[in-house]
């Protein structure tokens, strides 16, 4: 199992704690935990990425292990340690402010 | 017993506000969807338990949401906003032409007749319709392409279509407003549409002061028993059409500021409407400091000040398009939200206020239900 990370507002719209566990199938990407993620969680579609080119949201990004793997290939291999479940992966709101 | 149920939204989440028909004591339930941006929250008229909202965030887009028990519990629906065909561009802010993109929902109307049958005005501006209760959308792609389409530019605000009226009489005929493209009505159920802007002028905005399209109109209102007749708060003036929009006319009158948001017809008298004049369109708040709601009984042309119970000195709130709503109980109730964050509501057609409440964040829309 994937443990996955919501931000706050994420965790309030899928009615979940802290943390979500899923279910992913070989290979472990952030395309496929995303998959495995919104198809447990439906009401997140479209809300860390874009419902019809499946670009992660401008605003929103993606790390594991203290790496910022925002800007990685959707299809690459995330980090053993995430595959393993040892480790979280996280989806967090873009800093902003001032 | 009868009451009213005031559904608010505001920049970080949503609220209830509930009374009976004295209008006196109030019931604050919130915030709901706590820091999310509510454009919109309104309900059902076939069914005042069915009720729908847009919710919305810059970081996870947009999201709607729907109650089937009048707000005690809601339960997300669907958030698919897909543009029909080649999406096409418009006009951008620097006059190149940009492709249409989905932000968000500006707009909800269920429609008059079927509790699962709401429309979704949406920027960049388009109109959606769902059939199943919100589950899935679907675009009325004859406005977006409008052979002004490419015309069509964003006001400060967006490229959003903000308003939608159905007509009582018939539900096929449909009427829409865009900041800033103009207004438009479908005589076919939002199929094919026809810009009704003749009669406005802009002559600070546009190059051609009367063209067909490019109007930013901020609001129309409509009462229900008169189809034909249309109010208007455009960016500069007031106007009323007397025939379902193929002409209009300024009736700003005397009013002290001309510019403004939000507009609405009494619910019981047709010629009896309401604006809130905001100094100017680089200056968003009250001319003097003096929260004035203004009401004429006579259609437009002449028009009064309702100052009891507003703040008449130091105020500099503004009211934006959606934040005002009337009820239909015997004495007709008016409210309305600022972006500093109170409720006024009014028992008595306007002649006086009191706030309901004071320090909610940025209100950004204000409805009524009239509860029986």
């Amino acid at each position: 199992m994937i443990k996955v990370i919501l931000p706050a507002h994420l965790r309030t719209l899928a009615n979940v704690m802290r943390d979500v566990e899923v279910d992913v199938p070989e290979p472990v990407t952030q395309r496929t935990v995303l998959d495995a993620l919104e198809t447990s969680y439906p009401m997140l579609r479209g809300t860390i990425r874009d419902h019809v080119t499946q670009q992660r949201r401008p605003m929103v990004r993606f790390f594991a292990c203290e790496r910022d793997l925002s800007h990685e290939e959707p299809d690459a291999p995330l980090p053993d340690e995430v595959a393993a479940g040892k480790e979280p992966y996280w989806i967090v709101g873009a800093m902003s402010g001032g | 017993m009868s009451g009213v149920r005031v559904l608010v939204g505001t920049r970080k989440g949503a609220f209830i506000l509930t009374s009976d028909e004295s209008r006196k004591e109030w019931d604050v339930t919130g915030p709901l969807f706590a820091g999310w941006e509510m454009y919109h929250l309104k309900g059902s008229p076939v069914d005042p338990n069915r009720l729908y909202a847009s919710q919305t965030s810059d970081w996870f887009g947009q999201t709607m949401q729907r109650s089937d028990d009048g707000g005690k519990t809601w339960e997300p629906i669907g958030n698919q906003f897909t543009y029909q065909g080649e999406a096409g561009t418009h006009q951008w802010y620097d006059g190149t032409q940009h492709p249409w993109e989905f932000a968000r929902v500006w707009h909800l109307e269920p429609s008059l007749t079927d509790p699962d049958t709401v429309y979704a005005g949406v920027e960049d501006a388009a109109l959606f319709k769902s059939t199943d209760a919100g589950q899935t959308w679907h675009e009325l792609s004859g406005l977006r392409e409008h052979s002004s389409g490419h015309l069509w530019q964003p006001g400060a605000g967006g490229l959003c279509l903000h308003t939608i009226i159905i007509d009582p009489t018939d539900e096929n005929r449909l009427f829409v407003a865009i900041s800033a493209a103009g207004s438009f009505r479908s005589d076919d159920g939002g199929q094919n549409w026809t810009p009704i802007n003749h009669g406005l002028k802009s002559e600070w905005e546009l190059p051609d002061s009367d063209a067909e399209v490019g109007h930013c109109v901020h609001n129309l209102a409509m009462h229900p028993s008169r189809p034909d007749v249309l109010f208007m708060q455009k960016h500069w003036d007031v106007m009323r059409t007397d025939d379902g929009g193929d002409n209009w006319r300024e009736v700003s009158g005397n009013l002290p500021s001309d510019f403004g948001f939000p507009i609405e017809v009494h619910a019981h008298e047709p010629e009896t409407i309401y604006v809130v004049p905001i100094k100017s369109d680089s200056e968003h708040f009250p001319p003097d400091g003096k929260l004035r709601v203004y009401r004429s009984r006579t259609g437009g042309d002449e028009w009064e000040a309702l100052t009891n119970g507003l703040p008449q000195e130091d105020c500099y709130v503004n009211v934006l398009r959606d934040a005002m709503a009337v009820d239909t109980l015997d004495s007709c109730g008016v409210y309305f939200g600022t972006t500093g964050g109170q409720v006024y509501a009014s028992s008595d057609s306007g002649d006086n206020w009191a706030p309901i409440v004071r320090d909610l964040p940025a209100v950004m829309s204000v409805e009524v239900q009239t509860l029986s």
